[in-house]
């Protein structure tokens, strides 16, 4: 006997790494922990899914409402670092309420307040574990 | 043709041993727990991706490191990449090499830079042959009419 799943009832997960390995990786750990996931490859195309431009433009979109639950992200990646994409959207107003998780390999005490203040919900450190997911996935239940 | 209790204990003994080397760690059993039956390929799957990525990543390192400037940005690039990789399949002794190569990167030290290029090469092919050992075993014991026993 199979779970159904109402749409609404799994959160929709963008998880953004520049790491070909670390994408599939998180899409799994989520997707294990019952979330439907959506991956980027950098904080631009990141951007460009959820409908945010350079310019700061917001694209609404007609009926098929795009519904973003969480956001988890790489820290170091070239060109838009992790800490750009919170800083853009905490910016944007229809944004600033999704969490965004910050991932970093490195513990580095000044750049997880950095993200703290910035108003990331959680910093994690890589590599994730299974049971780091869940953790988060439990407290995404909470928070809706 | 070796009888499945067999080929299993053979594999429990040479996993045990990866483990105990250093050539594995904890993170490649979180790997092994993703696995399931709607996905019964995932391991092997992403090993694959971090071998491709790897030889490319060996590539563009041996490239930088020849130039006549060196960019020692560039290098360390890629050597972040080959850590975090690395490090997300539980090739701890090319995780563990990779620290040591950027430490150079950010000394500019060319020396001690071709030195961990060689030495992280020596470590990727022994991980990628261990692993490769580890994927025929399971494979004979799948053939043998087996299933491969979990690790905890």
């Amino acid at each position: 006997m199979s779970m159904e799943y109402h749409e609404e009832d799994v959160p929709h997960v963008l998880a953004v790494d520049d790491n070909l390995i670390d994408r599939k990786l998180i899409e799994k750990l989520l997707k294990t922990s019952s979330c439907r996931v959506t991956t980027a490859e950098n904080g631009m195309r990141a951007l460009e899914y959820l409908g945010l431009r350079e310019n700061h433009q917001e694209d609404h979109f007609n009926g098929n409402v795009l519904k973003v639950n969480m956001i988890i992200t790489d820290y170091c990646m070239p060109g838009m670092t992790g800490y750009e994409l919170l800083q853009k959207i905490k910016e944007s107003s229809v944004l600033k309420d999704v969490p965004v998780v910050i991932m970093s390999s490195e513990n580095i005490q000044t750049r997880i307040n950095e993200c703290l203040e910035k108003g990331a919900q959680t910093f994690m450190l890589k590599p994730l574990k299974l049971s780091d997911v869940k953790k988060l996935r439990h407290q995404l239940t909470n928070v809706n | 043709m070796a009888a499945v209790s067999q080929l299993q204990r053979q594999f429990i003994e040479y996993t045990t041993s990866l483990y105990n080397e250093g050539y594995l760690d904890d993170q490649f059993t979180q790997l092994q727990k993703l696995q399931d039956e709607s996905n019964p390929e995932f391991v092997v799957e992403v090993v694959s991706l971090f071998f491709e990525d790897s030889e490319k990543l060996l590539n563009n390192l041996a490239t930088a490191l020849q130039q006549k400037i060196v960019d020692y940005k560039q290098v360390d690039s890629h050597v972040h990449q080959f850590k975090g990789s690395s490090s997300s399949i539980g090739a701890q002794r090319v995780t563990n090499v990779c620290v040591h190569f950027r430490n150079y990167c950010e000394e500019k030290n060319l020396d001690g830079c071709l030195r961990c290029l060689q030495q992280v090469k020596h470590e990727y092919i022994l991980v990628r042959n261990k692993l490769e050992t580890l994927f025929r075993l399971e494979q004979q014991i799948v053939q043998a009419g087996g299933s491969i026993p979990m690790m905890e």
